[in-house]
């Protein structure tokens, strides 16, 4: 199976759901002739011209409005957001307009459009650049909201999101881009709204999705070590949610440990631990345990800057804590 | 600056403790997480780890004494602080604590579990307020200890303790702040008292099981015997002593006597000068040296209603029958009642253990400490016996084992100790020479 990156594995999606579906098309800031600022949109501008792919002025709000538009007559839009830092301008389009088209118009418009982009902190990028926004757009009823950790995921969830009739938030991360991962050359889907157990275990369930999964099993094979055997699931789709995937992995562990780069408070993460609190609390032996980032702006000096973030100690010893092992 | 170190709530039950051990003494070093003293609370003997740090000014409550929940145990800070205000202070809270105990009465103590169960239908009084203000402010240091008698467990353990009919109540829990958690369920007895099975075992309809505190007593019965019996390396003498001489001697006593002797008197006084022979067997073990006593001090097992105790008499050697057995008719009533000071059943150096009136043949005793030997008796039986000229007749036999810690007392000297008291028994003009 070929070894590709996680950037390819994004574009190979969008060319082969093109190629699939003259009505998807691709518009955002440097997209096309500089081929994406992250090399996402790599020669896709060559292949299929000026009208498939876009390069739109620095309008955030007015670009994602016109995503929503061109949905709303049948074209099915994927709108690439430079970062999620700079969606922020789109909220409105998002939360009022893409969010809301389908509910308020009966059904009579569907919203069949991807907004995709990278999220979350990358390296020396300062408070205003390093956000993980996830939480602000699960929170919104009408969107879906999908994030994953691995080139086969970002493809199969990809093409999936594009053929989806809804607005779907699609996270990624600069950092991911790089990375590489197996990924088949004939075409597969893979389906909104099922976790992945990418790891299985019986001690304690690590529960995460995105750019934090890579040192949530780093921190399982460092538990290994210890003896401790740990579960884990990637959701890879925030919204909707595998609750049941989750609630699974706790009736066999008793204990749960969420892990996530945003901030915890009322975080994907918070509800996930709720949820769990709620449906599965006759299976915990223990509290939930989050392990987020830390609920500052992120600070520029290097040092601070990882230290707010999920790393591996901090997972490890949420696990122990939550199999009593930290005394 | 010098602060007070109170007594925490150490179990969800606990309202007072007995600090059983200080491991700390004053003048030392005391860092976060060291275990300054043992509490023993209502349920089990805790570690006390010390959130505070400093060096241990003053210990304000000694070992073996009582301190509430939030009363001030000792004082720490820098050496060589003033201490004298807050040891005022404490001698004053204190005193408050045992006000409001007394105000407070039994009653609401037994009632609180279930009380507060139902308190959030309840609206909260002004007693309940205070109550609950007196008890988070000390465990507010720890974790949250709940004070209010209900039992922190995980939902987990809660469910399996349901499902296999364990009271959760009874189990030690071994998470923060005393939380039973999956494995203290899954160690714990189960009903028929079986080690708990993996997997949800179906509840039990049968018979309720009883769950009985253990009191004070019983856990100092079981502390120290668990102890000697896991200390000393016990071996056991056996002899039939003929009782003949010794019915007739006390018969004949008796008669002269308004009251009449007891066979315990008897089996002291003629125990207590076979000692006098043999030092040995009236020793402890100490560790790099053996200490004799220069006094024979002989304790009798007494049977309480639950527990047992072993008033001592003293310096049996000296007395004569009739004012041991005026001491110990003194000593065992009150023993009963639980009146005794803790002098009067500490200390024996030799110990009796008589289960004759129950009709017990013979049995081994486990030693009383700091003794190395403790006699068995067994009861009075008329009994077929080979006589001295070889013919078949009956006799009165009764049993003693000694019980001997090997680390004092050897085979030969128990031998000779216990061949010494058997001829005193048969012959008891003999114990006058």
């Amino acid at each position: 199976m070929p070894v590709i990156t996680f950037r390819e594995a994004l574009r190979q999606a969008m060319d082969e759901e093109m190629a699939r579906d003259d009505r998807v098309f691709l518009l955002g800031e440097e997209v096309a002739q500089y081929n994406g600022a992250y090399k996402v949109t790599q020669g896709l501008w060559e292949k299929y011209g000026d009208k498939r792919v876009v390069d739109t002025p620095i309008t955030e709000e007015g670009f994602t409005g016109l995503g929503v538009g061109a949905a709303m007559v049948g074209l099915r839009p994927i709108v690439e957001w430079m970062t999620l830092n700079f969606a922020l301008m789109a909220y409105d389009q998002v939360v009022s307009n893409a969010a809301k088209t389908r509910y308020m118009s009966g059904g009579q418009f569907k919203l069949p459009m991807v907004m995709r982009g990278p999220n979350g902190p990358a390296e020396y990028l300062a408070a205003q650049h390093s956000q993980a926004l996830q939480s602000i757009f699960a929170h919104i009823p009408g969107l879906k909201v999908v994030s994953p950790s691995t080139p086969y995921d970002a493809k199969g969830l990809l093409k999936t999101s594009i053929r989806d009739d809804n607005p779907v938030i699609f996270l990624e991360g600069e950092l991911m881009y790089a990375w590489k991962g197996e990924v088949p050359e004939e075409e597969y889907l893979i389906p909104l709204g099922k976790a992945d157990v990418k790891r299985e275990g019986s001690d304690v369930s690590l529960v995460s999705y995105g750019k934090p999964m890579r040192v949530t099993l780093e921190a399982a094979e460092k538990l290994e070590k210890e003896g401790i055997n740990a579960e884990v699931i990637d959701l890879r789709s925030i919204k909707p949610l595998d609750e049941e995937a989750v609630y699974a992995s706790v009736r066999k562990t008793h204990c749960c440990v969420i892990v996530e780069e945003s901030w915890p408070f009322a975080s994907v993460g918070s509800h996930l631990g709720w949820l769990i609190s709620r449906n599965a609390f006759d299976y915990l032996d223990a509290p939930v345990e989050m392990v987020a980032s830390e609920e500052v702006p992120m600070p520029y000096n290097h040092k601070l800057e990882l230290a707010v973030q999920p790393q591996v100690p901090k997972i490890v010893a949420a696990a122990k804590k939550v199999l009593y092992l930290d005394n | 600056m010098a602060e007070q170190i109170l007594m925490l709530a150490l179990s969800p039950t606990m309202e007072e403790g007995t600090i059983a051990t200080w491991k700390k003494k004053e003048g030392d070093k005391v860092s976060e997480g060291d275990i300054i003293c043992e509490v023993e609370t209502d349920k089990a003997t805790m570690d006390y780890e010390s959130i505070q740090e400093g060096v241990l000014l003053k210990i304000l409550v000694p070992e073996g004494e009582d301190a509430a929940v939030g009363v001030p145990i000792a004082i720490i800070g820098e050496e060589g602080e003033d201490i004298s205000a807050l040891e005022k202070e404490a001698s004053e809270t204190a005193k408050e604590a045992e006000k409001e105990e007394e105000a407070a009465g039994a009653s609401a103590s037994e009632e609180k579990p279930e009380a507060k169960k139902d308190k959030q239908e309840k609206p909260e009084t002004a007693e309940d307020k205070t109550e609950k203000e007196r008890a988070d402010k000390p465990a507010a240091k720890k974790e949250a200890v709940t004070t209010d008698g209900w039992v922190k467990a995980s939902p987990l353990a809660r469910e399996i303790a349901r499902q296999r009919g364990i009271d959760i109540a009874a189990i030690e829990g071994s998470g923060p702040g005393g939380r039973v958690v999956k494995k203290d369920v899954e160690s714990a007895p189960t009903r028929a008292g079986r080690p708990a099975a993996s997997g949800f075992a179906p509840a039990r309809a049968a018979g309720e099981d009883r769950t009985v505190k253990v009191s004070k007593m019983r856990k100092a019965i079981a502390g120290r015997l668990a102890e000697s019996k896991f200390t000393a390396p016990h071996f056991y003498l056996n002899v039939s002593v003929r009782g003949e001489a010794l019915m007739e001697a006390r018969n004949r006593i008796n008669k002269s006597l308004q009251e009449k002797i007891s066979v315990n008197a008897f089996i002291m006084k003629l125990a207590a000068e076979a000692l006098r022979r043999h030092p040995r067997v009236n020793a402890a073990w100490e560790g790099d040296t053996i200490r004799e006593f220069g006094s024979v001090d002989i304790g009798l097992a007494v049977a309480l209603d639950d527990g047992l105790i072993t008033p001592v008499v003293r310096n049996c050697g000296n007395k004569g029958i009739v004012e041991i057995d005026g001491e110990l008719k003194e000593l065992i009533p009150r023993a009963q009642e639980g009146k005794l000071a803790p002098e009067e059943y500490s200390g024996a150096g030799f110990s009796v253990s008589n289960l004759g009136s129950f009709g017990i043949e013979e049995f081994t005793a486990i030693i009383n400490p700091p003794g190395s030997a403790i006699l068995a008796v067994g009861t009075l039986n008329k009994v077929p016996v080979v006589q001295e000229d070889g013919s078949l007749g009956t006799g009165l036999v009764m049993k003693f084992t000694l019980s001997c810690d090997h680390r004092v007392v050897d085979g030969a000297e128990g031998a000779r100790f216990m061949a010494t008291l058997k001829n005193n028994f048969e012959n008891p003009m003999s114990a006058l020479l």
